[in-house]
């Protein structure tokens, strides 16, 4: 072998992975421009559809794994790149709470197939979007549609010092206030999901201005039926507060149930009259 | 010191200069967007004058003001907490050398920054920073960087005319108006305390004058005689200020309460609404806590330790090996209102809270800590919380 | 005065908030997932403590753990000479894992000695009861060593020690040492057993039951898990060992071992500075409310 051969050898190869998504989360990882040259000596990137086309025998490493699974053939991958990886962490909201084709949960996935598609019988889909979790075990789960890059370099330069990566399961609060941020719903009476959210993108959209969508999904201890109340003292129906809590994160358990608790508590109350 | 000046708002703008002229770094309150924040003063046109706030349980609102007063607003969005205790700073900075095996140097970040004035800084918030030179500055172990940012300082406190709804200072003896003394060191509270007035005989400040510093600065700006009618005014503002505060805590029995309320069926119902987002104790001016987090580059060559806040209300918080000793919210709820109330007084001899009633205006389910502390009371007093809670 | 000397060293220390270097001179395997780091100071002396402080060891780029200092206060071997500062640590995260891992000569940074001494000297006169339970010996035994040091200035000594499965048993040729030439009485406990086990199986609490000492004489210092802890701290009181003359050694979160961060709070104490040893009669009410 020469050198450069033996060199690449000796790092850790990573894999990334897609399933049901919108690639944006890889993309965030090519979007390293400053980091992406250390990544790129630090580990041997062995299998990266999105950016090269060379592939590399597993095992690997390290896989970053992004999408949801929503087909059968999925639940038979998945597996298979679990077998051949050694630490797996999966990346975006998709990966980890089902994305946003989560709502197919709440619907019938069959007649929509048929409207969609001239011939649904050659289609082969699940009823139901489901984070990898739901299928194999995971290492370290980033959120956020997309994920935020300074996690995804945090979990890889984790990854190489054999240590922890320090992914922040608090609210989006903490970071508002570290930053010096007003708390936009206080200050402006703009409805915001961040108590509930967990922190990781820097606050960004109460940073400048807007509140939290919520594309983090829970935090450790989030309290829906509170923020639910505070919502609706906002002014927001129970429709829009349903669809908020059903974004990104709607296979998220905390956030799904958080919709389901307004959805029956508004199909239930007449109008005008006592629950 | 019985000697009062009078300050015109054209004197208050040659304070300023005369401050940064000296090397200080002015801090004060200023308009960000949909709040007052604390930041840095270059003239007296950063001062939000003319502006105003209401302050309710989960709502914060500016409006303008027709009076042009400096200071008609209560407290500002973040205290002066931030000046003297950044939210994250650098402990060290570290390098590994891989030529030598395992070996590493460690190099200790210092401060070197200009002095702080204080401009227009609340008793409330003067008051938590005292609490923080006791907690960071006057225990065996102190926190270097604080201590060093607070060498110096000059403070030109305003008292409170315009309490908010939030507020409950008077209750804690901790405002409107500053004590003189600080009662943990002896020493002088402020520079100048100033007191906006207008009325029929105009738009100025009442001077007290705290320190020789203060009475220099003072001289420098040609500030006018006053005389005891001016301080009487002055007080007069302050008593109406305290007279109007509607919240309260009974700082004389709060500590035993907290104390005896450890198994209190109240934790539930709070714990129902408190959302665990860490804003009071993030907006709390003397809320202390931090964590580290050590931030290594790719190649593991170079790391940072960083000092940066943290909240009781994370459940990483009390993270030991096995889970967090405090699992609940019910647990962290308690563990912040008895620190700030009772236990605070058992580790530093005052309470943590100082009624500037930030807690509650910036918690977004609105949750009052002197309505929770007032429901510890009366449970407390009606003797089991079995018998509490059928009430 | 052994303890305002002490802190007196601590103070000249220098920051404590800066990680002062000492090289791994070997790395011993005491059981399957606990191993004992002796380190030697890269500049200058090694560090003087109390028994039962504790330093913040920190292993580079990957974080920072406390752990309790296992090795003789005295601070020399047995020809005297400057002994290799101790930690016993079990193998359970990544700062562990990459400081039992590490290579001999590998620097890893060390902050204090921090926090409170079992002050075992409390106890001459009177009789000694250790009790503790899988790597809790390893905070306790310095001051097992500081009353072997002077063995003939208390009465009995008993260390009452319990492990999970014989194969956990902590320094056991030490301890066996202590019970032959120290005049110890040394009790061990399993909680499970393989079949044919010839020792004792059951919970370290029972031991205290039976054990022959005098209650009313004696010092008591406990070390191991809050429940362990809580259950023998019980049992010694229901045998009349006053709660004052008990004392324990507390686990929290910490970050700065200063008193500074806040996370080691229970209720009024800072078990970082004023503990992590402290009196069952301070600890009792604190340990009787869950998630305090």
């Amino acid at each position: 072998m020469t050198d450069a051969a033996i060199e690449t050898a000796t790092r850790p190869k990573l894999a990334v992975w897609k399933f049901a998504s919108c690639d944006g989360c890889q993309l965030s990882l090519l979007n390293c421009e400053d980091e992406l040259l250390s990544i790129a000596e630090a580990v041997h990137i062995a299998y990266f559809p999105e950016a090269t086309r060379a592939v590399v025998e597993g095992p690997y490493e390290l896989s970053l794994v992004e999408g949801s699974i929503t087909t059968p053939e999925d639940v038979r991958r998945i597996h298979e790149i679990r077998a051949q990886s050694g630490t797996l962490v999966t990346i975006g909201a998709c990966a980890t709470a089902g994305g946003i084709q989560a709502l197919r949960n709440w619907a019938d996935v069959e007649e929509y197939r048929s409207i969609v598609y001239a011939h649904p019988e050659y289609l082969s889909t699940l009823d139901t979007s489901t984070p990898i979790a739901s299928h194999v075990d995971v290492d370290y789960e980033l959120r956020g549609c997309p994920v935020d890059k300074g996690q995804l370099v945090e979990v890889l330069a984790a990854f190489l010092g054999g240590r922890k990566p320090r992914i922040p399961t608090y609210s989006v609060c903490v970071e508002c206030k570290l930053k010096g941020n007003v708390c936009v719903p206080i200050a402006s009476g703009q409805p915001c999901l961040g108590p509930v959210t967990q922190a990781g993108c820097g606050a960004l959209c109460p940073s400048y201005g807007r509140g939290c969508y919520g594309c983090f999904g829970p935090q450790d201890s989030a309290n829906t039926d509170s923020l639910t109340r505070q919502l609706t003292e906002l002014g927001m129906n129970s429709d829009d507060i349903v669809r908020v809590y059903r974004t990104f994160n709607a296979g998220a358990p905390e956030f799904s149930a958080a919709s389901e608790a307004v959805a029956v508590a508004s199909s239930t109350v007449p109008a005008g009259g006592e629950s | 010191m019985d000697d009062i000046r009078i300050l015109t708002p054209t004197d208050l703008g040659t304070l300023i200069v005369e401050l940064r002229t000296s090397g200080f770094r002015v801090m004060g309150p200023t308009r960000r967007g949909d709040a007052i924040v604390t930041a840095q003063i270059r003239s007296v046109s950063d001062l939000p004058q003319g502006v105003g706030d209401t302050q309710e349980p989960a709502e914060y609102r500016l409006h303008d003001r027709d009076d042009g007063a400096y200071f008609g607003f209560a407290a500002p969005a973040q205290s002066t907490k931030p000046v003297f205790f950044p939210a994250e700073e650098v402990v060290w900075r570290g390098r590994r050398d891989h030529e030598r095996g395992g070996h590493f140097t460690v190099e200790r970040d210092t401060v070197d920054a200009a002095p702080i004035a204080l401009l227009g800084v609340r008793s409330c918030d003067l008051r938590a920073v005292q609490i923080h030179d006791q907690v960071l500055s006057a225990r065996h172990f102190r926190d270097a960087h604080y201590t060093a940012r607070r060498d110096g300082t000059v403070v030109i406190a305003v008292a409170c005319s315009h309490p908010a709804a939030t507020c409950f200072c008077a209750s804690l003896g901790t405002g409107p108006r500053p004590a003189a003394i600080d009662p943990q060191t002896g020493q002088p509270s402020y520079d100048l305390l100033l007191t906006e007035v207008i009325d029929d005989a105009g738009h100025r400040f009442v001077a007290e004058i705290g320190t020789d510093a203060g009475r220099e600065l003072a001289d420098a700006v040609e500030a006018a005689k006053g005389t005891e009618t001016d301080r009487a005014k002055a007080i007069e503002i302050t008593d109406a200020a305290a007279a109007r505060q509607t919240r309260a805590i009974d700082r004389d029995n709060v500590h035993g309460v907290l104390k005896a309320s450890a198994e209190s069926t109240r934790w539930e119902d709070v714990a129902s609404r408190c959302l665990a987002c860490t804003n009071c104790t993030m907006v709390c001016p003397t809320c202390f806590c931090t964590t580290v987090s050590d931030v290594s580059d790719l190649a593991g060559e170079s790391a940072e330790r960083h000092r940066v806040w943290d909240s009781c209300f994370s459940a990483d918080f009390s993270y030991i090996h096995g889970g967090p000793t405090r699992e609940s919210t019910t647990a962290r709820y308690r563990q912040w209102i008895t620190h700030k109330l009772s236990s605070w007084q058992d580790q530093f001899g005052m309470l943590g809270c100082v009624g500037c009633g930030r807690c509650i205006a910036w918690c977004p389910a609105g949750i009052d800590i002197t309505e929770e502390a007032a429901a510890l009371g009366r449970m407390s007093v009606l003797g089991s919380p079995a018998s509490a809670a059928m009430t | 005065m052994t303890t305002a000397a002490a802190d007196a060293r601590v103070r000249d220390s220098g920051d404590p908030m800066v990680p002062r270097r000492y090289a791994i001179t070997r790395v011993r395997e005491d059981t399957r997932d606990t191993f004992t780091l002796l380190l030697d100071p890269v500049n200058g002396e090694t560090l003087t403590f109390r028994a039962g402080q504790f330093t913040m060891l920190h292993a580079f780029g990957v974080g920072e753990v406390p752990i309790s200092i296992s090795g003789d206060p005295r601070g020399v071997d047995s020809d005297g000479n400057p002994a290799p500062l101790e930690h016993t640590i079990r193998n359970v995260g990544a700062v562990t894992r990459a400081l039992v891992n590490a290579a001999p000569g590998t620097e890893v940074g060390v902050r204090g000695p921090f926090g409170t001494s079992w002050n075992a000297a409390d106890a001459v006169g009177g009789d000694v009861v250790f009790v503790t339970g899988g790597i809790g010996l390893a905070p306790l035994r310095p001051a097992i060593l500081d009353v072997l040091n002077e063995r003939e200035r208390y009465g009995k000594v008993l260390l009452l020690y319990g492990s999970r499965t014989p194969g956990d048993i902590l320094y056991g040729s030490e301890m066996r040492r202590w019970d032959d030439l120290n005049d110890v009485n040394v009790q061990m406990t399993v909680d499970n057993a393989p079949y044919g086990y010839k020792g004792k199986v059951g919970f370290v609490t029972e031991l205290i039951t039976r054990a022959g000492f005098d209650p009313r004489q004696a010092f008591a210092f406990v070390c191991g898990p809050e429940g362990m802890m809580r259950a023998a701290a019980s049992a010694l009181t229901g045998r009349g060992v006053p709660a004052s003359r008990i004392r324990l050694s507390m686990e929290r979160s910490m970050k700065c071992g200063i008193g500074l961060c806040g996370h080691c709070q229970l209720r009024e104490l800072f078990i970082c500075v004023d503990g992590p040893v402290l009196s069952y009669a301070r600890l009792e009410p604190l340990m009787k409310v869950r998630e305090l």
